[in-house]
């Protein structure tokens, strides 16, 4: 450990990331990206494939040349510059080792390109892989070890030069679960440790989640929201990003204000809310987005007591474990919904939908996310 | 039925295979006859007398056959060093840079395999002359170069662009400097192919026949110009046993070549 904390010491830098633009052969990518990553962060950019999240990581370490917009690492704009030239360290998807090289050249490589004495390379490529759990992998074929070993090898590859930024390219998803599980867990103790500014490009969203302080949602070449995983989990800044983070069931609604507060009605069902408990949503026709656990079924004549409650048919039934799962339609809509009762298809049932923990969109902005 | 189906399977497949041995070694084997066959004249079908003396008289050191070996192999050495100097930039650019007009560069480097092959070299004899160069090595190095560099250019391409882009990309993002990251990475990944590309250019060199007949007789006389002169002089037992010393490092090398040469190699050679 004494050697350790001696040999590492990656400051954390900060980027600041302005209006970026890019575009492939004309095609416009990245539509004025701008993002400010603090010191020691761990932000991850997530989104579905296509969204140029793997784009912004990879104009920001110059392997995707910009359009236009600045990267200011330490208030100097580096956009400019060849990638060699970024102090910025990537681990890649793919692990990208050198496969004529071991283990120890493979980690040395960086520090041999600053001239450094081979004792000293030695000696802190053997510290990184006790860090890594690989003690004495130093003179192993990279083409030898499994994917996990490959991609703590990589990680420590891009370590070793102290970088103050460590970019990482869906670095997990080439392993199989439980490695990813424990992945996961170890590289984000050692970005803690290091106090580098890492940059995580996943399409994972527990993945981000469970890894990141910061999310950050983008949708077709820009940032749709950014937020600490509470904040986005639970109060999504729109239809989009309510759905990617797994509300997926949706309910057309009506919403308007009355004397007293604001009505809420969808699929026959009414709800009266005082403003109180209601404060900004929309009027007019919205759309609802809610997870599978929100809901929950209850007799076709329970009492409301505040809860939306709304009739529907119940069209299937699975048992994923713990809970029963059904597809009920309900409001012209087929709805996801976890319970702890067993009830056979084609009961007629009402969903008891408690409204606060709806996300509740204007109808137009919802057609624009689907 | 079924029993008797796969007999006779089983025994058509054995009766192709002894005679696709007998297409391949039955020529060998005449060649290893008439190499030590002293006296063999007909009506006889085997050798009359079996002796080692045209072997003796080839390997002898002042014969023409060493000198020839000898500057076959100088020759091919050269064809070597001139078709990689030029195709490894050609094929780095060919396989890894967006170029232009790539097909038709790389179809410019198959031109000279898509015309009869006498009539360029008559050409380029006449040109060689003008310029001098006519019977000398380096005018025979360079009918060779230019004849291996299709194959010399189309594999490097396709050894560099087997290399993953990542492999690059990790170096550069470390701190290597384009430059370095060709010596360093992309090189030595493209190597094997690049090696096998340089050996399929020697034995090119060392079988070339059309290209040496007109460019560099009288002065320069290969192996192969050797065993037509043999041969039309009557003399198979020295033409045979230059036949097989020429097969020699082809059989080496084909084995080296499958060793070195990769699938994913070979599925990108001209694409």
């Amino acid at each position: 450990m004494q050697a350790e904390t001696q040999t590492m010491s990656c400051a954390g830098a900060a980027i600041q990331v302005r209006d970026l633009r890019v575009a492939y052969g004309g095609t416009p990518v990245l539509h004025g990206v701008s993002l400010d990553f603090a010191p020691g962060t761990f932000t991850a950019l997530l989104g579905s494939s296509g969204c140029g999240k793997t784009t912004l990581l990879r104009s920001l370490c110059g392997f995707v040349p910009v359009t236009s917009g600045a990267i200011l690492v330490g208030n100097r704009d580096v956009a400019p510059l060849p990638p060699e030239k970024r102090g910025m360290a990537m681990v890649f998807q793919s692990y990208a080792l050198w496969p004529h090289m071991t283990v120890l050249q493979n980690m040395g490589y960086g520090l041999r390109l600053r001239g450094k004495p081979k004792a000293e390379i030695v000696a802190k490529v053997a510290a990184l892989l006790a860090m890594l759990g690989l003690t004495g992998y130093e003179e192993r074929k990279v083409t030898a070890l499994s994917g996990g070993q490959r991609q703590r090898v990589a990680l420590g590859r891009a370590l070793a030069i102290d970088p103050g930024i460590l970019l990482l390219d869906e670095p997990l998803s080439n392993l199989d679960a439980k490695i990813r599980m424990t992945m996961r867990h170890e590289i984000r103790a050692i970005q803690q440790r290091l106090g580098v500014t890492a940059i995580h490009v996943t399409h994972d969203r527990e993945e981000a989640m469970t890894m990141a302080d910061r999310l950050v949602i983008m949708q077709a070449g820009r940032v749709a929201q950014v937020g600490s995983p509470e904040e986005v989990y639970d109060r999504p800044a729109s239809a989009f990003v309510a759905n990617f983070m797994g509300a997926e069931n949706v309910l057309p609604l009506h919403v308007e204000r009355t004397g007293a507060g604001t009505a809420i009605t969808a699929g026959g069902a009414v709800v009266h809310l005082t403003n109180r408990d209601a404060p900004a949503h929309p009027t007019g026709e919205a759309v609802a987005y809610f997870r599978d656990d929100v809901a929950s079924l209850d007799a076709p004549d329970a009492d409301p007591r505040g809860d939306l409650l709304v009739p529907g048919l119940i069209v299937a039934r699975s048992y994923p474990g713990g809970l029963y799962r059904y597809r009920v339609e309900a409001a012209g809509r087929q709805i996801t919904v976890d319970d702890a009762t067993r009830h056979e298809p084609g009961v007629a049932v009402s969903l008891r939908i408690p409204t606060e923990r709806l996300h509740i969109f204007p109808a137009a902005e919802a057609a624009l996310a689907a | 039925m079924i029993r008797a189906a796969s007999l006779l399977r089983a025994s058509l497949a054995s009766a192709l295979l002894v005679v696709f041995a007998f297409l391949l070694f039955g020529p060998l084997a005449n060649l290893a006859l008439w190499s030590v066959a002293e006296r063999w004249y007909t009506p006889y079908k085997l050798p009359v007398v079996y002796g080692t003396r045209y072997w003796e008289q080839v390997f002898r050191p002042t014969g023409d056959a060493m000198a020839s070996l000898g500057t076959s192999i100088w020759i091919a050495i050269l064809t070597v060093l001139i078709a990689l100097a030029l195709s490894v930039p050609a094929g780095y650019a060919l396989g890894r840079l967006k170029l232009p007009m790539r097909a038709l560069f790389m179809i410019v480097f198959l031109l000279p395999q898509a015309f009869p092959s006498v009539a360029i070299y008559i050409n380029v004899a006449r040109i060689f002359y003008h310029l001098g160069i006519n019977g000398t090595v380096l005018g025979v190095v360079l009918v060779h170069a230019a004849h291996g560099l299709v194959y010399s250019v189309w594999i490097a391409a396709a050894a560099f662009a087997a290399v993953d882009k990542d492999l690059e990309l990790a170096a550069r993002n470390i701190g290597a400097s384009a430059l370095r990251t060709f010596f360093t990475v992309t090189l030595p990944l493209a190597a094997p192919g690049i090696i096998a590309s340089g050996i399929f250019v020697f034995l090119e060199s060392l079988d070339e026949f059309t290209g040496t007949f007109f460019v560099g007789v009288p002065q320069v006389i290969t192996l192969p110009l050797l065993l037509y002169n043999a041969a039309m002089g009557g003399n198979y037992q020295v033409a045979s046993i230059t036949a097989l010393i020429l097969l020699v490092p082809s059989v080496l090398f084909m084995l080296f070549i499958e060793r070195f040469l990769r699938a994913d190699v070979l599925a990108k050679v001209g694409s």
